[in-house]
Formats: structure tokens, C-alpha cells, sequence
């Protein structure tokens, strides 16, 4: 089998795809990155190579996400891109004609208008992590129930209770008051749902003009509470796409499938790379008063990358090819 | 407009300045300190502003202040350490707070034990003379033959450093080597700055042009995104990140639209200086939008941005300091001009990847947009 590989590392998940010269998805790796992008890269490399037929061929790889030029750097990528065009490249492909994609994953969020086939306008969130699938998350921790039943749970209640979704601080001593009045957690759920989509769509949705269909993605999307939250305040019905959870890592594959059919060969590094040594360090630059904090990417001891200096005197003491790409 | 009386803090002052500081804002450094050294009054150029001035600005400021206030405090802070005992600050009038941040930073310092001499430069609202009665003060003994000549050796200073910028933005999308662009721009600039004379300034403008033009390129196709916003955050490099440098390198050519020089000639010169870009074409392009002043430059972002949708640029990028009232009020309005927008509000934080993942965001967007529209030959005129 020959594919291409998407991998997105975000700050809270890290996703591997293989998508096959039909742009199928074949494999799908989801997890967590839990603050060491390096060991869950090697290790979601590895879980692919095992899950893949021996004789398959990497023609290209596509990597995405906060950590994006990290996973670049260790896993040899062709094309390096942003969140919002790879998220915007597989709502297409899953989703023909698609014309808004509300996207909720752990640690932001992000709308993305497309018309005709194409990202006319986007916005992330800048204020707080309100709206993000970390809230829900701790919310969940909080009345002590599993994430996976959150939305079902939610689905029960009949009369939703108003909880404010201004602020994650304010939300959650709204919720216990609400708790402590005695409401059911059904209707506390489902609150919480509600509050969460008004977070969203006050400050990323802002003046953005939602129109049909409407695809809902990001890890958040598995939280069906969510969904009818999302199709309540919008008057419209939200799709979510088949492998909505790894949509990043998809479109960054598709990407790479797009780059490689102008020609040339992978700069893949082969699935051995999950058993070389890579080795992250910094070092505080003392050259002027920014004191900018370098990050260095070493494997098998050899500094192979460097990045977070502002003027450029450590990253470009290497050779292009090993920049951030 | 709430203009109050001319602020009369230096009457009080027996003594002549010694060393005369400023904030920095972008390479207005340059146009002040030739001006002002031209006229022999000794300047302390603060360091440049760094993660120390942010710290600084930051620690001591009030927290819903903007950006500018931050980093201007800072900047006095640092420069008073290096030995400054007065401070030349640009006032205002209008609904932006800005106009008056010099006595607010002033009592700030004062609270601080940095005991500073203030000169505030209003724009001048009738008569230049107003303006010039304080570059009297400031600069003593010099006659007003003299000091007209400063004004203009400053002047044609800042002409000179607009102008590499501007070669900058086109070569920077273009270079063969990167970073050739910014190499050649730095050192350029060092002839500009070393011209201690009038007389120098044609050898170092001709100079410095040459530098620039030493600079390899390849012919490619380029994005063409005007920048917009308030004039602080567009015009001083730490506070944007490094907007302009980071856009060439994912291969746009920006054009900003407030350079020094045309500010000069707006508010300075009251537009006395015809032959270049002013201020009331990108307020009459504003009028059907915005047909008032709401302070800063919220009528210019607009009307900006309506100028360069009509000159065909690919999109338009929006800076503002949180917390910036007359650029929210224009920003309300960007959506409704027929040009892809972006705006980017710019704070204390200094994570650039949330800058740099909307950057590219954004150029893929155009890339896209140019794209289809050139697919689509029998596209109908908007």
C-alpha cells in the first residue's frame, strides 16, 4: 500500500492518520500528548508502523498543530502547515461543499467560513480557553462523571439550567451554585453545553456569517450534548464528519498528497525514527536584553534544530533545510 | 474633541534641559535625535525596547492601559538610567486616551522617584507656532533660522528611513538568499543614522540606496496586504512582532499605510508638503463608513483599507493594542469593505505562534482566493 501521513500534535492531543492515494483514511492514532510531544510522536509512529502492512510506502508526510514544526523536524515532513488550512483542507474533502466548520479541541478553538471551496474567512480564539474542550473536560472531573457520558447525559435533560459562559471562573461557581440548588446533572450538563456554545460563538463566531452546512470537528465534536447545543443556537442542522477527532492530522496528510503530486521524493525519515534518540534542550540567549529562550532539537546528540531566537542568529546558523521549515 | 490648554509644565523650569529623551516608535529615533543634536542639545536614545522595557512598562503601569503606554514607560525608565533628565513626548487631542499619556507617564515616573523635566509636543491645532514655541524651549540658544533647519535635517531623515523601508517590503518577498533583505536593510540604515550633517545626507541617501539595490531577487509572483491600525503597534517592530519581516518572508509585499514622514507632514506640517500620501484621501475613501473622527486613527484604518481594496491589493491587515477604542470602532466596520481583512490585536504577550499560525492562515487564504479568481476568466466585475 503506498499513503501519505498526516501527524498533528496539539497541546493536548496528538493525532496520526494514513490516508491512502484516494485520499481514504486508512489508519487513525489518537493520543494524548501529555506535555511530552517528542515521546508521543515516536510513539504514535510506532502504533502506525504496527498497524500497517509491512511492504507500505510513505510517499509523503504532512504535519500540523501548536507542535507542528517539532513533528516536522523528527519525523522529516514535505509540508509543514497551520491548523486553520488543514482543518479547512479536510472539511472539504470529508464534507463536499461545506461552508462553516466550528472546530473545539482541547486547548482553543476556531471557526472557518468557506465558500466555494475555499477559506474566506477564520478566526481563533484569543481571549480564554473558555470555550475549549479542557473546560468540559475539568467540568466533567468536577461532578465526577466520564467524559464519554457527558453528552448523553446531557441529551436527558429537559429543562437546561442557565449557567453563565462569559468566563471559565464564572461558569464554574455558577455551576455549583446550581448544583447546590439542587438541580438534576442532566440539566446541569446540558447548561453547561449551552453556555459553552454562547462562549464560542460570542468570541470566535463574532460577526461571522454561519451559513449551511455547518461541520462540526475538533475532539470536542464526540460530545453529542455539543452537537444539539450547537444546532439549538445556530437554527441549523451540524454535521460531523467521519473521523472528526483527527481532522488536522487528515488534512495535513491530504496537504502533503497535494505537495508530493508536483513531483520529487519524501523527506521522510522511516518509522525508525520512533526508536532514535531525540533530545530537546534551551538555552537562554544572553546576546541583548530580549534574552530570548532557544529551543534546540538534537538526535543522537547532533543539534539538528533551533528555534525561538528573534533575530535569527541561532536558527539560521543552520542549514534551510533544518529550519523550523 | 476634548482639547485641554496647553500643558505649561516646563515654565516652571529655570534651568535649561540637558539630555533630552523620547519614546521609541519604530525609527522615529533617528528623525529626532538628527534633528535635535543638529540644534546641540544632548540626546539619551533609550535602549531599544526589549523584554526588560516591557517588564518594566508592565510592572508600573496601570493594567488596562494599551501597549504604547507600557513600553514608553519603560523606555523612560531605561533611558533615565543612562542619564536623561527630559522627556520630549507627542500629545494629542481627541477621544484616544493617548493624548494624555505624557502626564500620566510623567506623575507615574515622578511617583517612581525619576524625577523628569516634561516638554509635550501638541499637534498644532492652528499654527505651527505652537509647535515651534516648545522646540524653542527645548532647544535653548539655537536661533529660528537654525531650528527650521533642524526640523528639516530631521525631516529628511525620516524620508530617507522610509524610504529603505518601503525598498525593504518589495526586495523582502523577493530575495534570492533569505534574509538578505533585512541584512542589507540594517546596514543601510547605519549610513542613514552616521550622516551627522545636511550636507551628508545626499552621499548616505544615494548610499544606502545602493546597499538596497545590491540585494539579489528572483522574479516570483508576490501577495500584495496593506497594513492598517493604530500608529503605535504599525510602526514599532517589538510591539507588532515583527509583522512586516515575518510577511515577507511567507513571501507578501506590504505597504503600510502611515509611514513617519507622512505623519510628520499631517499633523506636524499640517499638511504643508503636497506631493505625497495624506491623510485626508484615506479620510474622504472613509466617509460613506465613517464620517467622524473617533479619535486615533480609526477614520485612516477604515478609509485605508477602502483604498487599498480599490487599488487591488490581496487583503488588509489590522493591528490595534488591546484595548484600543477607535480602532474596534473601525474594525466593526472592515467587514463590510470588499477586501479579506485580519485583524490582530497586539499585548504584552509575546508567544508568537498564535501570530504566526494566523499569518500563514491568512496567506493561504489569499494564495487560494488569487487563485480561483484568476481560474475563473469570465468572472463579472463586482
Amino acid at each position: 500500500m503506498k499513503g501519505y501521513l498526516g501527524i498533528d500534535v496539539g497541546s493536548v492531543s496528538t493525532n496520526l492518520v494514513f490516508v491512502d492515494e484516494n485520499g481514504g483514511v486508512r489508519e487513525a492514532v489518537y493520543l494524548r500528548t501529555r506535555g511530552r510531544p517528542i515521546e508521543t510522536i515516536q510513539a504514535g509512529l510506532r502504533e502506525v508502523a504496527g498497524r500497517l502492512p509491512a511492504k507500505t510506502a510513505v510517499r509523503g508526510v504532512g504535519c500540523t498543530g501548536s507542535g507542528r514544526h517539532l513533528a516536522g523536524v523528527i519525523a522529516g515532513a514535505d509540508v509543514v502547515k497551520n491548523e486553520i488550512t488543514s482543518h479547512a483542507t479536510a472539511a472539504c474533502a470529508l464534507a463536499p461543499g461545506v461552508r462553516t466548520v466550528l472546530e473545539i479541541g482541547g486547548q482553543d478553538s476556531k471557526i472557518i467560513i468557506i465558500r466555494d471551496g475555499v477559506v474566506a474567512d477564520f478566526a481563533m480564539n484569543t481571549v480564554c480557553a473558555a470555550g475549549t474542550g479542557s473546560f468540559l473536560d475539568q467540568q466533567a472531573a468536577r461532578l465526577n462523571i466520564p467524559i464519554e457520558d457527558f453528552g448523553p447525559t446531557a441529551l436527558e435533560s429537559g429543562a437546561p439550567v442557565r449557567i453563565a459562559g462569559r468566563c471559565a471562573v464564572f461558569a464554574e461557581s455558577d455551576m455549583i451554585h446550581k448544583q447546590q440548588m439542587g438541580y438534576g446533572l442532566p440539566d446541569i450538563l446540558a447548561g453547561l453545553c449551552e453556555a459553552l456554545v454562547r462562549n464560542y460563538l460570542n468570541n470566535v463566531g463574532k460577526g461571522k456569517e454561519i451559513l449551511s452546512p455547518v461541520v462540526f470537528q475538533g475532539g470536542v465534536a464526540a460530545n453529542v450534548g455539543m452537537k444539539r447545543a450547537f444546532e439549538q443556537a445556530l437554527g441549523l442542522t451540524v454535521q460531523i464528519p467521519p473521523h472528526y477527532g483527527v481532522m488536522g492530522a487528515v488534512g495535513a496528510a491530504l496537504l502533503a498528497r497535494e505537495k508530493m503530486a508536483r513531483g520529487g521524493n519524501s523527506r521522510f525519515r522511516g518509522f525508525g525514527v520512533a526508536a532514535t534518540r531525540f533530545a530537546a534542550g534551551g538555552f537562554e540567549c544572553d546576546g541583548c536584553p530580549n534574552l530570548c529562550e532557544v529551543v534546540e532539537i538534537k538526535r543522537e546528540g547532533e543539534v539538528i534544530a533551533r528555534w525561538g531566537d528573534r533575530c535569527g542568529k541561532w536558527s539560521s546558523a543552520l542549514t534551510p533545510e533544518e529550519k523550523t521549515g | 474633541m476634548f482639547c485641554r490648554p496647553a500643558y505649561k509644565q516646563y515654565d516652571d523650569c529655570e534651568v535649561l534641559p540637558v539630555k533630552v529623551t523620547f519614546p521609541h516608535m519604530g525609527h522615529a529615533w533617528i528623525c529626532l535625535s538628527a534633528m535635535l543634536e543638529y540644534l546641540g542639545v544632548s540626546v539619551v536614545v533609550p535602549p531599544p525596547s526589549s523584554k526588560r522595557t516591557l517588564t518594566l512598562g508592565v510592572k508600573h503601569g496601570p493594567e488596562f492601559a494599551c501597549l504604547p503606554l507600557k513600553l514608553n514607560l519603560g523606555n523612560f525608565i531605561e533611558a533615565r538610567e543612562a542619564g536623561a533628565d527630559t522627556v520630549l513626548m507627542a500629545g494629542g487631542c481627541g477621544p484616544c486616551r493617548f493624548g494624555y499619556y505624557a502626564q500620566v507617564e510623567h506623575a507615574i515616573l515622578e511617583d517612581l522617584g525619576h524625577h523628569y523635566r516634561l516638554v509635550v509636543m501638541e499637534p498644532p491645532q492652528r499654527h505651527i507656532g505652537e509647535l515651534l514655541a516648545k522646540i524653542k524651549y527645548v532647544t535653548g540658544q539655537s536661533s529660528w533660522w537654525q531650528v527650521v533647519q533642524g526640523i528639516r535635517f530631521g525631516y529628511c531623515k525620516a524620508r530617507a528611513v522610509d524610504e529603505l523601508e518601503m525598498a525593504a517590503h518589495r526586495l523582502r518577498p523577493r530575495e534570492a538568499v533569505p534574509g538578505a533583505t533585512s541584512a542589507a536593510f540594517k546596514d543601510a540604515l547605519r549610513v542613514v543614522v552616521q550622516a551627522g550633517r545636511p550636507a551628508d545626507m545626499p552621499a548616505a541617501v544615494a548610499r544606502a540606496r545602493e546597499i538596497m539595490a545590491a540585494v539579489a531577487v528572483e522574479a516570483r509572483p508576490v501577495l500584495r496586504v496593506g497594513i492598517v491600525g493604530e500608529i503605535y503597534t504599525l510602526l514599532e517592530p517589538f510591539a507588532n512582532l515583527d509583522i512586516e519581516r515575518r510577511l515577507g518572508e511567507l513571501g507578501v509585499e506590504v505597504d503600510r499605510s502611515i509611514y513617519l514622514s507622512e505623519w510628520i507632514n499631517d499633523h506636524l506640517f499640517l499638511g504643508l508638503l503636497r506631493n505625497m500620501r495624506s491623510r485626508r484621501a484615506a479620510c474622504r475613501a472613509a466617509a460613506p463608513y465613517l464620517n467622524h473622527c473617533v479619535g486615533g486613527h480609526g477614520q485612516e484604518t477604515v478609509g485605508s483599507t477602502v483604498l487599498y481594496a480599490r487599488a487591488g491589493y490581496d487583503g488588509v491587515i489590522q493591528l490595534l493594542p488591546f484595548t484600543c477604542m477607535p480602532e474596534i470602532v473601525a474594525h466593526s466596520i472592515l467587514p463590510r469593505l470588499d477586501i479579506p481583512t485580519l485583524t490582530l490585536t497586539m499585548d504584552e504577550q509575546s508567544g508568537e505562534a498564535g501570530l504566526v499560525t494566523r499569518l500563514e492562515a491568512f496567506v493561504d487564504l489569499l494564495e487560494q482566493r488569487g487563485k480561483r479568481r484568476v481560474s475563473l476568466p469570465a468572472a463579472a466585475p463586482a
